[in-house]
């Protein structure tokens, strides 16, 4: 091994560069519990199921929990913002997944090349489109468009059955769970669309055509060639989108209506989520004295990192497990 | 019609159903690409109306006014995570791409190592922000400041170039580096003037769409930069600064016509921020893809 100085530079410097990000999770996680801790202790296990975000009597007295200080009447549930969280994802998901997984056929299969190739880049720079421009137009443009011509004769035409009960109703002014979810779709589309065009151009064209020769139809290949063949790759994409959903901010606190203390009442009724409650309550945490309000952001904080965490290693395990069992020759 | 018909051998039902299957290609792939510009139509007819180019050289004042300030700040960022992310993630790409020892049993190693760069590529921004809050703004005394902002963004974008990185170093062959050594290179040397040479289109691309990323952020950003509407001064601490996010973000409910116009102004310079950076990383591949293929 040289002995050089900058030989052993790089080695020291890089070396030092990549722990860098676990060193930094690894803080993130540590002040998000310590600041969380007060709260835990609080609100025990019911935090999870509580319906209720009632900031207390600022002016009033303290009151001492466990040896905490709260402010009088404070009582905190995070299951709305947990329960919204993962609704608009859900429905983020199902707008999605079909969408791309058409958008990549599209792109790859029949259309010539100097159309497919810009649009096929256009679809990917939608990814970059800021979350607060795609809120604002959420908010301004989609939000009242929707709930002034398409809501109302989805829910005055939907059958008042178990499930679609769910579309009826008061349809609201276009902020709401449906919005959110369908703004959310919107934006994992590029990531989910993007990778599954990639992966549906490295599927190799002898299957593709030995189908073809054996009479598939173009549907036929699609269904049960060119998509199983890349399975596990469209699954870790799709998994990556809804982790991006989950932690979606700026956008959701535009278009959601941003209440905190109870679900949705139907498809289209107000919500939030846990990432978007952080950012709109941020600001009046700062005026609760004893710090108890910011406490309770940061558990709300620790539950989502938890999940995004969680759904990035079900990403990981079901795409090393789906590889593993299946893999045609030629898949990198 | 060259898209509806040649879709396969089928007749009668079966045609139908890949017709139909056709069809609804074309149709998710006009819901995709048709909202998007729609968005940017409406974006566009919003602000270039009443497009000004004060907004360029004036700062906010009262209810109107223009972004200087937001401008200035955004590019600032901008050249900080530079500076910071992406030496950071360059470094921690070539560390993976060149120097991961091998285990007894022939794996690399550095498993946790990549792990935490997947898990922090898809944390929740507003949870980077929020603890950029308790820890720097508040913790250390910070305040609202600049350097908090890059060290939160830096963080968020590191995962990505270090990505880029380790692909595009992954994919300079291995023959270089064994001519390099051959020819008595010292390991830094090579690395400098063969490897990393070779490796930079893909490495710059990264550090695009990182950028490209760090322009359209809002949440990580409220609290630990703040909000300054007077122009960045390079104070590191103690000193918000201004970016074009934040004035989407707290001007697009206000009652007020100019408000909400300096709104969509903010829109439209980071769309045209975002896609030159990202055509720009895309002119990048497409000419370095031409000098591979005569290079070879």
């Amino acid at each position: 091994m040289s002995r050089h100085w900058e030989d052993r530079l790089w080695r020291g410097a890089t070396r030092t560069a990549v722990t860098v990000p676990l060193i930094g999770l690894a803080f993130v996680i540590v002040i998000l519990v310590v600041k969380a801790w007060p709260a835990i202790q609080v609100n025990g296990p019911g935090y999870l199921s509580r319906s209720t975000w009632q900031i207390g009597n600022l002016y009033g007295g303290v009151s001492h929990v466990h040896g905490i200080e709260i402010p009088q009447g404070a009582n905190y549930g995070a299951w709305p913002l947990i329960a919204g969280t993962l609704q608009s994802s859900v429905i983020a998901l199902i707008v999605a997944l079909p969408l791309s997984i058409g958008t990549a056929l599209a792109l790859t299969e029949r259309m010539p090349r100097w159309i497919a190739q810009p649009l096929g880049f256009f679809v990917e720079i939608l990814a970059a489109i800021p979350s607060v421009v795609i809120g604002l137009w959420g908010g301004l443009v989609l939000g009242p468009f929707l709930s002034a011509h398409v809501y109302p004769l989805v829910a005055n035409h939907v059958p008042n059955v178990p499930v679609l009960n769910y579309f009826r109703g008061y349809v609201g002014q276009g902020e709401g769970l449906l919005t959110s979810g369908l703004i959310l779709g919107f934006m994992i589309v590029p990531i989910i669309a993007a990778t599954t065009r990639d992966l549906f151009m490295q599927v190799p064209s002898l299957p593709k055509e030995g189908a073809e020769a054996l009479g598939f139809t173009e549907a036929e290949v699609a269904r049960r060639i060119t998509i199983p063949w890349v399975r596990s790759g469209i699954i870790g994409a799709t998994i990556l989108g809804f982790g991006r959903a989950l932690g979606e901010t700026m956008a959701i606190a535009m278009v959601s209506g941003s209440i905190q203390g109870h679900l949705a009442n139907n498809i289209y009724g107000t919500m939030t989520t846990i990432a978007a409650t952080i950012v709109t309550q941020l600001d009046s945490s700062f005026t609760d004295a004893t710090g108890f309000a910011l406490a309770n952001l940061a558990e709300a904080g620790l539950i989502l990192a938890v999940i995004s965490i969680l759904v990035n290693f079900g990403a990981r395990t079901i795409v090393t497990r789906t590889s593993r069992y299946r893999a045609p020759l030629g898949r990198a | 019609m060259a898209i509806i018909d040649d879709v396969g051998r089928g007749t009668g039902w079966r045609r139908k159903k890949a017709l139909g299957f056709r069809a609804l290609t074309y149709v998710s792939l006009i819901f995709v690409v048709g909202p998007a510009l729609l968005l940017m139509f409406n974006v566009a007819s919003q602000a270039i109306p009443h497009w000004s180019w004060s907004v360029l050289t004036t700062v906010p004042l009262g209810n109107g006014g223009g972004l200087e300030n937001a401008i200035l700040g955004t590019l600032v960022i901008m050249l900080g995570v530079l500076l910071l992310g992406g030496t950071t993630g360059v470094l921690a790409g070539i560390f993976l791409a060149e120097f991961v020892s091998v285990n007894s049993k022939g794996k690399e190693r550095g498993g946790i190592l990549r792990a935490s760069i997947d898990v922090l590529a898809g944390f929740p921004s507003i949870v980077l922000g929020y603890v950029g809050y308790v820890a720097l703004a508040v913790g250390l005394h910070w305040g609202f400041s600049l350097l908090g902002a890059l060290i939160v963004l830096s963080l968020m974008v590191v995962p990505y170039i270090t990505k880029a990185t380790e692909t595009a170093l992954r994919q300079v062959p291995t023959n270089y580096r064994e001519g390099a050594e051959a020819l008595g290179m010292r390991m830094g040397y090579g690395l400098r003037k063969v490897t990393l040479r070779t490796a930079l289109p893909g490495i710059v691309t990264g550090l695009l769409l990182a950028e490209s990323i760090t322009v359209g952020e809002t949440a990580p950003l409220l609290y630990t930069a703040g909000i300054s509407n007077g122009l960045p001064n390079w104070q590191l601490i103690h000193q918000p600064i201004g970016y074009l996010t934040y004035y989407v973000w707290t001007d697009w409910n206000q009652p007020f016509p100019s408000l909400h116009y300096l709104s969509y102004d903010a829109s439209l310079i980071l769309l045209v921020m975002i896609f030159t950076l990202l055509i720009g990383s895309r002119l990048l591949v497409t000419r370095s893809q031409r000098h591979s293929e005569s290079g070879h």
